[in-house]
């Protein structure tokens, strides 16, 4: 039970580093230790007790064995991540190109 | 001859021992996709993998020269197109599709083992094109 | 060939045309233009013939592999699914018509129509989807896409206004999944039909309550309710213009309002708490989005506040959550696509004659653009409310079903906004088209044809769309409204249909 919370726990903690911090690499790490947060809760999900792992071969005898759904999803979603993290890498090298800085409390010519 | 651009020659001696390694490891994971864990996509970032190794071992002109941007966007394309018509074939009926043998035996489980090359190749050009754009920093030529 | 087959098209045409695209560029001249008009037309054809087949089977559904659900996953066209596509089809096919000429203005136009492509297979790929883990997939998609293309143009207010979009989509998008996994861990089963009916068996206790909360904050910042709209004014004023009309036209209607609609009407069922949150909500944004768009002097930035202010009729009319009140939602929904896609496309060409977007220097194009000039007052009038254009009957429709549920406060708060609405919009065509030319404006040049054909025929479905409540067209609207107020009742629809 206790795993579930420091999952949480880490989604705070990415959130906290989005939130506050102002250097735009910096809220780019703490998003993707949110999207780390949430695979972990994810692939916790589908644990069994005294399970195995989710893979047949031809001299096994059929036991316990955890939920493979949750690993199918979370492939997915670390593809989907890294997709993210690639067009955040990209955006943030081309505005320090053109605002010269990586600090966000410089970066705001739009307004209103 | 020294060749200076890329690293020293211990790395150089070493990458051209070890490039080959990392494909033919990417390959089997591709290739035992239905049996073991891996497949496609886990496959298609250790091809990744070793081509970054041979740019950042032997610099960027000589790798560049065998395998240039446009090729990789289009080999990435051609293979996302090839998923597509596989993914079609499977959309047209069942029966007949591919490799038939039994469990557990590699040439097995119909289209998947296709769809796991399909995937790989896409990845892995899809992410040393992306390798390319974000450490070059240069603009597409056309 | 059974009639369910075509369902997997919306997705694989849109996706054929982006992968062809990005292996042929631009060898043959002009041939990503000719991929993407044939591509999005086939499209419109085929949303067209799924609205005819859904007369005689309320509900068809393709399951992939032919596995039966819960087993397999499955794509179903309901009636809210069939209204849904013929919109996103109708105004993207549209769309892609004006970005023929007009993306001339930008490098690279292929890479603009594949990305556009893959935009588009996101969103007929929620809109079809009957599986909620394949609802996020699609989701995600149709994002990344968006965050790309609104960073088209690569100017520093382009990239600025990109990442905000993209670090606040993407935390939305994570609350999602955190949604997702949570019901996943209580009901074991992702297929929507499923999920009710397991959770109708399980009491309904705080898990339920807190993924409510995260799905209501993951889709309402896609939708841009106010709380979470702060990424919308930026985002669709930077980006090129065909890309804010389907920003601005579909993708916020795709991603939050439909999704949202699916997941609380279908899914988790609708309580009294949830209806009365969706007004709270709905009135917010309707009221901060008008009075936000009265002082911007930016044309597509008002249109963006705008936009605000329209959502937040349509979750308002959501929140009411009588029969009539939606089918005056969903109304709106498909009214609004039309009349603000033809806005936005009205700003883009007052763009690419004059060069400026400030409205305290544009004045008397009214002469110099007859075309534009017309169309945005039709426009203009529809978003309005002004008798006898379209939007006039959606927004009387939605006030009078929020008086006869008895909110008549709120109802009166509604038409006040719709006064306001006119306000701004009457100070857009007197800045921009009246008055005397500006003397550095003296020598624009008209738009080419196939721009000004898109924004007639837009302008066109604003006058007639009035006639979508005609007793022979109503049935569409109905049967999508059908679905929705039937609430939990889409399972036993949906296990019908699959015997």
């Amino acid at each position: 039970m206790s795993l579930y919370f420091l999952c949480l726990i880490l989604f705070c903690v990415g959130l906290y580093c989005v939130l506050r911090k102002r250097n735009i690499i910096k809220i780019i790490i703490g998003l993707v230790i949110i999207e780390y947060a949430v695979n972990l809760f994810f692939i916790l999900i589908g644990y069994r007790t005294h399970g195995r792992a989710p893979i047949l071969s031809e001299d096994q005898v059929i036991q316990n064995m955890v939920d493979p759904l949750p690993q199918a999803m979370v492939l997915t979603t670390i593809v989907i991540g890294l997709a993210v993290t690639v067009v955040l890498v990209s955006l943030a090298i081309r505005i320090y190109e053109k605002y010269g800085t990586f600090d966000i409390t410089k970066i705001k010519r739009l307004k209103g | 001859m020294k060749n200076n651009a890329g690293m020293t020659l211990i790395v150089k001696t070493i990458t051209r021992l070890t490039a080959g390694l990392i494909l033919i490891y990417g390959i089997y994971i591709v290739l035992q996709g239905h049996l073991s864990p891996g497949g496609g996509f886990a496959g298609g970032v250790i091809i990744a993998l070793c081509f970054v190794q041979l740019m950042l071992a032997f610099g960027k002109e000589e790798v560049l020269k065998k395998l240039s941007r446009k090729k990789c966007i289009f080999l990435a394309g051609l293979a996302a197109l090839l998923f597509l018509l596989l993914a079609l074939r499977g959309f047209l009926g069942s029966g007949n599709a591919a490799f038939k043998e039994g469990h557990f035996k590699l040439f097995s489980a119909g289209l998947i083992p296709f769809c796991d090359i399909a995937i790989s190749i896409l990845v892995g050009t899809g992410l040393f094109v992306i390798f390319l754009a974000l450490v070059l920093l240069t603009e597409v030529e056309e | 060939m059974k009639t369910a087959n075509i369902i997997p098209f919306f997705v694989i045409i849109p996706l054929a045309s982006a992968f062809l695209i990005t292996v042929f560029k631009n060898r043959p001249k002009n041939f990503s233009d000719f991929v993407v008009i044939l591509a999005t037309f086939s499209l419109l054809l085929l949303s067209l013939n799924s609205l005819q087949l859904l007369n005689s089977s309320k509900m068809i559904i393709y399951k992939i592999g032919g596995w039966l659900p819960p087993l397999g996953i499955c794509l179903v066209v309901d009636g809210l699914a069939g209204f849904m596509l013929v919109t996103v089809n109708l105004t993207v096919f549209l769309v892609m018509v004006y970005a023929i000429r007009y993306m001339q203005l930008y490098t690279d136009k292929w890479k603009f129509h594949s990305l556009f492509m893959l935009m588009l297979a996101g969103m007929n790929g929620i809109i079809i989807s009957g599986d909620l883990f394949n609802l996020y997939v699609f989701l995600e998609v149709a994002s990344i896409c968006a965050y790309a293309l609104v960073a088209f143009g690569t100017e520093p207010e382009d990239l600025e206004a990109a990442f905000k979009y993209t670090i606040m989509g993407s935390l939305a998008s994570l609350f999602i999944l955190l949604g997702i996994g949570l019901i996943y861990c209580y009901v074991s089963t992702l297929n929507m039909a499923d999920i009710s009916f397991a959770l109708s068996a399980k009491p309904n206790g705080a898990l339920i309550g807190f993924v409510s909360v995260l799905f209501l904050a993951g889709f309402g910042l896609k939708a841009a309710l106010v709380p979470f709209h702060a990424w919308l004014p930026d985002a669709h004023s930077s980006a090129p213009t065909p890309v804010s009309a389907v920003l601005s036209g579909v993708l916020i209607k795709t991603l939050g309002i439909y999704a949202l609609s699916r997941v609380f009407f279908n899914i988790l069922g609708i309580s009294g708490n949830i209806l009365l949150v969706l007004i709270v909500l709905g009135m917010l944004s309707m009221v901060a989005g008008a009075f936000l768009a009265i002082v911007q002097t930016d044309v597509k930035r008002m249109f963006a506040y705008s936009s605000i202010s329209q959502i937040g009729y349509i979750i308002f009319a959501f929140g009411i959550g009588t029969p009539l009140a939606i089918l005056g939602g969903l109304f709106h929904l498909f009214n609004h696509a039309i009349f603000k896609s033809l806005l936005f496309l009205n700003a883009g060409a007052i763009e690419y004659s004059t060069g400026r977007r400030d409205l305290r220097k544009l004045g008397g194009l009214g002469s110099k653009l007859p075309v534009t000039g017309a169309t945005s007052l039709l426009g203009s009038m529809s978003i309005s409310g002004i008798p006898p254009l379209s939007g006039f009957w959606s927004k009387l429709i939605i006030i009078i079903a929020s008086v006869q549920a008895g909110y008549i406060g709120f109802a009166f708060i509604a038409v006040l906004v719709s006064i306001v609405t006119l306000a701004y919009y009457l100070k857009f065509q007197t800045f921009a088209f009246l008055g005397k030319v500006d003397e550095t404006l003296t020598k624009i040049k008209e738009i080419p044809m196939t721009m000004k054909l898109s924004m007639v025929i837009l302008a066109g479905i604003c006058v007639v769309a009035g006639l979508m409540l005609v007793p022979l067209f109503r049935p569409i609207l109905k049967s999508a409204a059908d679905v929705l107020s039937s609430g939990t009742g889409y399972r036993y629809a949906v296990f019908e249909a699959l015997k």
